[in-house]
């Protein structure tokens, strides 16, 4: 196999269908996986939780929260009960999905070809169908809290007459459609993006060098990758707080 | 690379995380984190309350110790003061009765000593009546003395 093929191989899904109404199984099975695996341990932790002396899977999952709560608490004013789970969420399930990059290149590959996956990429965040997901749905929480909370002649107002007053009515529309379209793009783009190049490196690496070399490029680019990731969930986190919480906000 | 249905699949698959989160086990924990907190802050409180009774306790037991120590000096004044009173009262009934006893002495031996003298008196009286019978036994002339003696008896009778 030549480092083309090689790399041609890891660029691709397993798909199931064709077009619009096709899926990427690798995608999907990997996310709901890990998402599943957060959401057991949340409960089984909670379930278990007590007010008095915590166990280990109740602090460390008390770590979480509570960091989650700081960080809205401090860019959110008004309280709604949705931002807080909603970024825990985010920070946890994008993190798990970026983990997926720390495992070998080639060992869910691999695995998978065993139950008869013609391809698959293991890192689901490398996928624009779930970061655009992500973000997509962050921006209609956005546009529902805008006219939830402000009402339709509110927000209205607000898109009308900011930045530049009533007088510019037509540029404050189009000022305010490219802000708001460029958050989910932003978003999603950014996450992916990175977790794509992170990816392309490792097989670059694996690809390109051979065997009793590659591991020490490697070795380096998991440790600074491990601060990507990190990095990338609490990023896509804070951002999606921010977003929401201005929402909420009347100028 | 175009949007599919992998797209849908994973909004459904968030909105139910998010949800399952929200529900499950965001709000346990939460409220988990917040009892604790109001143990250890009332943990806190009691623990000072605790120092504060300890400390009016130590002041209440000097007082009380005070106190007492104050009534003991009291009793023990009363009590030298009824020891004094009794003894003064003791050495008055003593002298009281010491002179009583020696009136009453006295008295007796003046009886006595009245008794005695009486008796003498009497004695000496016989005596010389006895005396003067003799005297008078052989000295008397019943011829010459007859009227006074006549006149001595009419008295007598």
């Amino acid at each position: 196999m030549t480092p083309m093929q090689y790399i041609q191989e890891h660029m691709q899904y397993w798909q199931v269908g064709k077009g619009l109404l096709s899926i990427h199984l690798d995608t999907v099975i990997v996310s709901v996986v890990l998402g599943s695996l957060f959401c057991g341990m949340g409960i089984w932790a909670a379930r278990r939780a007590t007010s008095g002396v915590p166990g280990r899977l109740q602090n460390f999952f008390e770590i979480l929260v509570a960091f989650v709560d700081q960080q809205v608490r401090e860019s959110s004013h008004g309280r709604n009960r949705l931002i807080a789970p909603l970024a825990l969420t985010l920070f946890a399930w994008i993190w798990l999905m970026n983990f997926m990059d720390m495992l070998p290149v080639d060992l869910l590959p691999r695995l998978a070809h065993l139950f008869g996956a013609p391809h698959f990429k293991a890192v689901p965040t490398n996928d624009l169908n779930l970061t655009f997901a992500l973000s997509v749905s962050v921006f209609l929480l956005m546009m529902f809290y805008n006219f939830r909370v402000k009402g339709f002649k509110g927000f209205g107002r607000e898109v009308l007459s900011r930045p530049f007053g009533w007088y510019a009515a037509p540029i404050n529309l189009m000022f305010r459609l490219i802000e708001d379209l460029a958050k989910p793009l932003s978003l999603s783009l950014r996450l992916f993006g990175n977790m794509f190049a992170g990816e392309m490196i490792f097989v670059l690496i694996a690809a390109l060098l051979p065997w009793w070399f590659a591991w020490i490029p490697g070795l380096g680019w998991t440790l600074f990758h491990l601060l990507i990731i990190t990095l990338q969930a609490f990023i896509f986190m804070m951002l999606t707080i921010v977003y929401l919480s201005m929402a909420h906000e009347t100028h | 690379m175009n949007l599919d249905l992998t797209f849908v699949a994973e909004i459904i698959a968030f909105a139910l995380f998010v949800w399952i989160t929200m529900r499950f086990f965001w709000p346990p924990l939460m409220r988990m984190m917040d009892e604790r907190a109001k143990k250890i802050a009332d943990g806190l409180a009691a623990a000072e309350r605790g120092v504060r009774d300890l400390e009016l306790a130590r002041e209440r037991a000097v007082a009380i110790l005070h106190e007492a120590r104050s009534e003991a000096r009291t009793i023990l004044e009363a009590a030298g003061q009824r020891s004094a009173e009794l003894i003064e009262r003791a050495e008055k009934t003593a002298t009281e009765q010491a002179a009583r006893e020696l009136q009453h002495g006295r008295e007796e031996l003046e009886r006595a000593w009245e008794q005695a003298r009486l008796a003498l008196q009497k004695d000496v009286a016989l005596l010389a009546l006895e005396a003067a019978r003799q005297v008078i036994a052989q000295e008397i002339d019943p011829a010459r003395h007859a009227a006074l003696l006549k006149s001595v008896a009419e008295r007598l009778q």
